[in-house]
């Protein structure tokens, strides 16, 4: 099984006809995604990749059956394509787009709420069912089908930690990219909670940064209520106070929300912490085989 | 984004938020004719981005137009250092010379977002004038805080709450109730991501003002406001880092001597954080973006050169869809064309990945191919301390 996507998954692609959103949306076909259609615009009614495309995300519910937005439209519009897609009724958003104005995200969380659409993202890779659907822009070929779940919020250090995975022979449930700015949908917790339910899932990678507390927060809920092993790796230990570091949620305010407190939390709540960013193979298997 | 005091008292004035009388400044003359003009008694004040001004001597009361012209003139020019500013202090250009106020009392107001529950929250303490984190570490119970509803907003009552826990009364009370609503709106209104007032001045006369000023904004949405984005003060960002921005590099100098390249964010804060664990300190965090694009990586090979502290160079490329043979190729003629002559340690990992290796062995640079991150930081760590 997996989490969240799968074979049942009718993906619509916000943006489909512009650069980026040509580009992935072939790889994501070429991975066996269900890519039932596209919206841009103005361009209904066109076919791109041989995919229907539509005017908005409401008629490509209502025609093509879509249950999944893939969002990859500028940073300005993004906001109000998120809203679109919840108001559509779609179960998940992915939302690729980085640079989003934080009060857009903010608003456009007031809708997802209302409506109870799921999101992943803004600025992530997206999530990938390795063997069923990919949304996003990770590189389909280095995932395997297998039972370790991965959740992130950073793109190629998550690629990093599934190739790590798999070289100790461990494929992967569903590995998902929260993103890297101060307010994203879904975050550890709710994530955790689907991995708990899913029984194909044995192991769970979390990597996170420094920023913000959701390290904490997920520390807190593994503590009380996660049952499988959690294996974890924290990159910005040596990163300086005040400074963005690349992700506009990578930033150690006031003081808070540095590496250090973050792994403290997390061995407390009895998670295998890596000091180093090349152990996390090595702690799922030992997770696994202890 | 971070602003000058000045600058944030320019926008918080357009949205009605009181603020002292004052100009700013840039010759000792014109401190004295402002002075002449709002004093006699006047404050100079340094306008450097840097917290703790007062302390570092850039905070000076003049008593007559002669004394703020002398005053100025001893500010401006300085070199000055503050627990903010690092111990090589920050050069001062101009100075703000503001009318003097008689103090009753200090409060502090602070508007951020909390990413917990992601809405803004407006704090606010009778603890004023000194450094927030402080009274947050040992004092929390003297922060109050109202949480900002994103649908409806600040609503009114919450500014009169956060008032009376002041112990403001009369028409304090008043003043500080607008005060918070005002300030609320220019940072909505603007963008910001921070707005400081610390101190929040009562006056003797119960006037309510704002004495010094901080805001900070959301760089993501600098582009609908561009008299904000003019405001940047490129003079008080890294040299270095300005250069890297112009062409969307993100760079950040560090204290260490092995220069990193990585593609990805959180890669490049790990493999930071792996060459700590192998020994070593990393010079600077550097993410050529998710493409790798040639001219990312001859740029990027420029500007983590330019600092003569990079004794090594470690590229960390997890090229996924990017093909490892045109980083490769990217790689190698960068370091042609800037004659580079350290040490580099190259980690890719991608499709193409061999071809990628046999490029780099066949240029007759001093590249050394590791096949893993862990490799590449152990190569790199004795090559940077020869």
């Amino acid at each position: 099984m997996s989490i969240l996507i799968d074979k049942n998954t009718r993906l619509v692609v916000q943006g489909i006809t512009c650069g980026e959103g040509t580009f992935h949306t072939e790889r994501m076909l070429e991975y066996g995604t269900n890519v039932v259609a596209g919206v841009t615009p103005g361009k209904g009614g066109q076919t791109h990749l041989d995919v229907p495309v539509f005017n908005t995300v409401e008629d490509a519910v209502k025609e093509a059956g879509a249950n999944a937005a893939a969002i990859f439209v500028p940073p300005y519009f993004a906001g109000d394509a998120i809203m679109e897609a919840a108001d559509a009724g779609v179960a998940l958003v992915v939302c690729i787009t980085e640079g989003i104005p934080t009060f857009d995200m903010i608003k456009a969380k007031q809708l997802l709420k209302a409506k109870g659409t799921s999101m992943i993202g803004p600025n992530t890779p997206g999530i990938i069912s390795p063997g069923k659907c990919k949304i996003g822009i990770m590189p389909g070929h280095i995932h395997t089908q297998g039972s370790i779940g991965i959740i992130s919020r950073s793109g190629t250090l998550t690629y990093e930690a599934v190739q790590q995975v798999s070289l100790q022979g461990y494929g992967q449930s569903t590995a998902i990219g929260i993103g890297g700015d101060p307010i994203v949908g879904l975050k550890y917790i709710e994530l955790l909670e689907l991995f708990k339910q899913d029984p194909d899932t044995e192991a769970v990678v979390l990597i996170g940064e420094i920023g913000g507390t959701a390290e904490e927060e997920a520390a807190a809920y593994i503590k009380d209520t996660f049952p499988k092993p959690v294996v974890s790796f924290i990159a910005g230990q040596t990163a300086p106070p005040g400074r963005r570091m690349g992700h506009a949620g990578a930033i150690i305010a006031g003081g808070k929300g540095t590496a250090k407190e973050k792994m403290a939390a997390l061995e407390a709540a009895g998670v295998l912490v890596c000091q180093s960013p090349a152990e996390m193979g090595i702690k799922i298997k030992e997770a696994l085989s202890s | 984004m971070k602003i000058h005091e000045f600058q944030a008292k320019q926008i918080l004035k357009q949205f009605g938020v009181r603020i002292p009388r004052g100009e700013v400044a840039d010759t000792p003359m014109r401190a004295r004719e402002i002075a002449e003009d709002i004093g006699p008694r006047v404050v100079v004040k340094a306008q450097i981005h840097a917290g703790g001004r007062g302390k570092g001597g850039g905070v000076k009361l003049a008593n007559t137009p002669v004394e703020a012209e002398m005053l100025a003139g001893e500010i401006l020019g300085m070199t000055l250092v503050t627990h903010q500013t690092g111990p090589e202090g920050k050069l001062v250009k101009r100075i703000l010379v503001e009318e003097a106020l008689d103090i009753d009392r200090e409060l502090y107001i602070g508007i951020v977002i909390d990413r917990a529950t992601e809405s803004p929250v407006v704090m606010a303490s009778s603890q004023g004038g000194m450094e927030i984190e402080k009274v947050a570490a040992e004092t929390p119970d003297l922060i109050f805080k109202e949480y900002i509803h994103p649908a409806t907003g600040f609503g009114v009552f919450q500014a009169r709450k956060l008032a009376f826990k002041l112990e403001l009364s009369g028409d304090t009370l008043k003043q500080a109730v607008k005060f918070l609503l005002t300030l609320y709106k220019a940072f909505r209104a603007s963008d910001a991501s921070l707005a400081e007032i610390n101190p929040l001045l009562v006056t003797k006369q119960g006037d309510v003002l704002a004495l010094d000023a901080k805001m900070n904004f959301d760089d993501n949405a600098l582009k609908r406001h561009p008299d904000i984005a003019k405001m940047r003060d490129l003079d008080e960002e890294d040299s270095l880092e300005v250069e890297a921005s112009k062409f969307d590099l993100n760079y950040i100098k560090l204290d260490g001597s092995v220069g990193c390249m990585v593609n990805g964010a959180g890669l490049a804060m790990a493999t930071m954080d792996i060459i700590m664990h192998s020994g070593g300190m990393p010079a600077n965090f550097l993410d050529v973006g998710g493409g790798v694009s040639e001219e990312a990586v001859k740029n990027a090979f420029r500007i983590l050169v330019s600092d003569k502290d990079v004794k090594a160079a470690l590229i960390n490329i997890f090229g996924g869809i990017v093909r490892c043979d045109l980083v490769a190729n990217g790689i190698v003629k960068a370091a042609q064309e800037l004659e580079l002559d350290i040490p580099i340690v190259v980690r890719l990992e991608g499709t193409n990945v061999e071809q990628g290796k046999q490029i780099l062995e066949n240029s007759g640079l001093a590249f050394y191919s590791a096949s893993s991150m862990k490799e590449a930081a152990e190569k790199i760590v004795p090559l940077a301390a020869q």
